[in-house]
């Protein structure tokens, strides 16, 4: 067997890492790949295409049932869905209280003692947002996700998240063995966004590894709770999910570690593509209608 | 062996047999892996001199033995200084039995505080349940007439709200809805124990005069003579507080101690345990917004607390552990000064016997220099006595004092000829007073039990000032305020000097000719 493969999905809220990792993972299982998906999002929402589920009971709130983490069993927080992907959602307190960043250490924690990662080729962590705190960046540290895959778009903010993604992979690649294994981008159909992309990911010292188009089908599968792999596994998305399945698995366990930027040098490179203009200062702070006038 | 039941021997002898003798070389040439002796001592002396005095002091990112303490312990301290009341710290159980030991080892008293006891999920979904469960059991089982409530470091990182909690747990039924609950966020990594001292004490007040965390009408205040008192954070705290309230009572002052712990950690051996004794009392608290003024004895100890209640129309008067002649002073005629009443005979008696004792020793302290560290208040108290009896504070260190509480000590120093060549260190610890030692040397060093190791690296006599004091017994039952106060300071400074002259002049037929009777 070969040695176990760690991943994990970060980018900004929203932009549909959830999707795309579990279309991802759905394609490398329909390779034969055996997989373990670890959701490490409070909204616990990293598993419901693979379950068919509205969201699957999280080991903390099964924690705070049990009493303490102590008395759960791992049988408990598993559950097997599409493919026998086995899936896990780490979940967390509620909004406004506890601390949820803990919460994404005591479930991994658990999860490897208890043999969660045994038998399988894959264990792809699906992470929240930002790396806000040292919780979140849990599954990045050594012995965890050696391969960073960072989901983005051309809208600016995603682009902005991306790049602190990568200044958070920096800080623990040099102590540890994690890398960025590329970005992904999920097309929202800004302008040049390709092109866009494709420089980021160069400044950043990564390749753009697969360009995923908008597609309305993957809508439909969502409503259905199901993956695009599943639902339509002859339609075109399908085809892109598995291409990029294809080269996540080709890339081996390699990666790079990124070169973050600065805030000037993304706006550099946004107007490098023309969507900032040049030094235009008087633009700053104004509304569209100020400019109209 | 070296051990057997008809001599049994403790540790001050034991590893001084063979046995233990030949272990310790065995551990130290087999396992230790020492830099060679000459290296060892080649580095010893090069940390005394003045260059490594400029890297230790240009030092940013370490700090080696602070004399300070964290915010609950202050909390805790506030806490138990009133009537029937349990302190309770929100948190996990390990940081309350630092408390809880911290202050029976100087008091050699027990002390009751209970925690919350926070484990992993209570780190991860709040600590809600915890406080749920932690007020019913502290209120069943220990049948407290007022719990305080304070946080840990833990409970601060995550962000629980003590006000809503207190109210959720009453809702829940946790303690009766009426049930005093004070409460005071005590981050441990802010500040210091004297923060948390101020944070806990403005509490307890805000909630009794204020309106109870609203559930309850705030006090009106309808002015009387009374005047408040407000100690401070103090280790001397069971001989202090008795000797102001003898000296206010002398003066037939009307005053209410807000915060006194003197009888809980002070209790007799008769047969009883006494889980709580003493304090001030609900009643005393309440009554207390009525005062004409209130006086704070440590004003950085009280920063807060003082602030609230000047709001509340109070005259505030805030002093900086005033000691001795002059300090003492100062204090009598403030409170001579609100309520109107004279300073009785009596006092001015003990004021005189006071003089005439500095005056009998005056000789053997005059021009001898002090380095001293501690709390802020008490630097600043010690550092005028000092000044007081012609001694030089050369070194005056606290790691808890800032840059405006130098300026102040500097002030002092100006102002005396003893003052001259004297510094304020802020925010310093023992690892910069150990250089201060060894390149400007001292006669004496005044601090906690902490200095002893100071004492024994740079050969500089310990008197032991300060909290917390471990390594001697009943100090805290005498007190170091008012004129009674000064004769004790003055005391244990003039001992500490007679036994170093002793020990420098007992060479049998060679230093002895100053080996005098008579001092």
């Amino acid at each position: 067997m070969a040695a176990l493969r760690q991943i994990a999905f970060y980018g900004k809220g929203g932009i549909g890492k959830s999707t795309t990792s579990q279309n991802t993972l759905a394609a490398l299982a329909e390779m034969g790949q055996k997989i373990l998906i670890v959701g490490c999002d409070p909204k616990a929402d990293s598993t419901r295409l693979i379950l068919h589920a509205k969201a699957q009971d999280t080991v903390l709130s099964l924690a705070a049932e049990a009493g303490s983490v102590e008395d759960l069993e791992i049988e408990d927080v598993l559950k097997v869905g599409y493919r026998d992907i086995r899936c896990v959602e780490s979940g967390g307190p509620e909004p406004g209280v506890g601390c949820a960043g803990r919460g994404v250490i005591t479930s991994i924690n658990f999860l490897e003692e208890n043999g969660a990662y045994d038998g399988v080729d894959y264990v792809s962590y699906d992470v929240l947002g930002d790396v806000v705190c040292g919780g979140f960046a849990m599954p990045i540290r050594e012995n965890k996700a050696q391969e960073i895959y960072i989901v983005m778009s051309g809208e600016m903010m995603a682009m902005y998240a991306a790049n602190n993604i990568s200044k958070g992979i920096l800080k623990y690649a040099n102590s540890g063995g994690v890398r960025l294994g590329g970005l992904v981008c999920n097309e929202r159909q800004t302008d040049k966004e390709l092109e866009l992309a494709e420089a980021l990911a160069g400044k950043l010292g990564t390749k753009l590894i697969h360009f995923v188009p908008r597609d309305n089908i993957v809508q439909h599968a969502e409503l259905r709770r199901m993956t695009v792999i599943e639902y339509a596994p002859d339609s075109k998305q399908a085809g892109e999910y598995r291409s990029l399945a294809e080269k996540v698995h080709n890339n081996a366990g390699n990666g790079t570690i990124p070169t973050p930027i600065t805030m000037d040098e993304l706006e550099d490179l946004l107007m490098d593509f023309g969507i900032m203009k040049k030094e235009d200062e008087s633009v700053i702070g104004k509304t569209a209608s100020e400019l109209a006038a | 062996m070296p051990q057997n039941v008809d001599k049994v021997l403790d540790h001050e002898n034991l590893f001084r047999e063979p046995e233990y003798k030949a272990m310790f070389d065995n551990k130290r040439s087999q396992f230790e892996f020492r830099v060679p002796a000459e290296e060892l001592a080649k580095q010893i002396e090069y940390a005394k001199t003045w260059e490594y005095r400029e890297k230790n002091f240009a030092r940013e990112a370490l700090t080696v033995n602070p004399a300070k303490a964290c915010q609950p312990l202050g909390a805790v301290f506030a806490a138990v200084g009133f009537e029937k009341t349990l302190p309770f710290v929100h948190g996990s159980q390990g940081c309350v039995a630092y408390y809880r030991s911290h202050f029976s080892r100087h008091f050699k008293e027990p002390t009751s505080c209970v925690s919350s006891s926070m484990t992993e999920d209570a780190a991860v979904f709040g600590g809600l349940n915890n406080m749920i469960d932690g007020l019913a059991n502290t209120y069943n089982l220990y049948k407290p007439e007022m719990i305080a409530v304070s946080t840990t470091c833990m409970a601060e990182v995550i962000g629980d709200d003590l006000d809503a909690f207190i109210k959720t747990s009453k809702q829940k039924g946790s303690i009766p809805a009426e049930f005093d609950v004070p409460f005071a966020h005590t981050p441990a990594f802010v500040g210091s124990h004297i923060t948390g001292y101020d944070n806990a004490l403005q509490g307890i007040i805000k909630y009794f005069w204020d309106g109870k965390a609203g559930q309850g009408t705030a006090l009106t205040r309808i002015p009387n003579e009374s005047i408040n008192f407000i100690g401070g954070f103090d280790g001397f705290v069971c001989g202090n507080l008795p000797e102001i309230r003898r000296m206010l009572d002398l003066m037939g002052v009307e005053h209410t101690i807000l915060c006194d712990p003197s009888d809980v950690w002070n209790t007799p051996t008769d047969g009883e345990f006494r889980m709580y004794d003493g304090g001030t009392t609900k009643a005393q608290v309440e009554a207390a917004i009525n005062a004409k003024a209130t006086i704070s004895f440590q004003g950085y100890s009280t920063e807060k607390t003082m602030k609230l209640i000047k709001e509340h129309g109070h005259e505030t008067a805030s002093f900086h552990h005033p000691m001795g002649v002059t300090g003492t002073d100062a204090f009598l005629m403030k409170v001579s000064e609100l309520t109107g009443k004279p300073i009785p005979k009596e006092l001015e008696l003990e004021r005189g016997r006071l003089v005439d004792a500095i005056a009998d020793s005056q000789a053997h302290l005059h021009g001898k220099k002090f380095a001293l560290y501690g709390d802020p208040d008490l630097m600043l108290g010690m550092t005028a006595f000092l000044l007081e009896l012609g001694a030089e504070p050369v070194h005056v260190l606290s790691t808890n004092g800032d840059k405006e509480w130098a300026d102040k000590v500097q002030a002092l120093l100006d102002a005396s000829p003893f003052g001259k060549n004297c510094k304020a260190y802020p925010k310093a610890d023992l690892w910069h007073m150990r250089s201060l030692l060894f390149t400007e040397k001292v006669d004496f060093l005044i601090g906690n039990t902490y200095g002893k190791y100071l004492e024994r690296d740079c050969g500089t006599p310990l008197i032991r000032l300060g909290f917390p004091i471990f390594d001697r017994h009943h100090y805290h039952r005498f007190p170091i305020w008012g004129y009674q106060g000064g004769l004790r300071v003055l005391t244990m400074l003039l001992d500490e000097y007679f036994e170093a002259l002793d020990a420098n002049t007992n060479g049998i037929g060679t230093t002895d000719y100053s080996y005098d009777i008579i001092r």
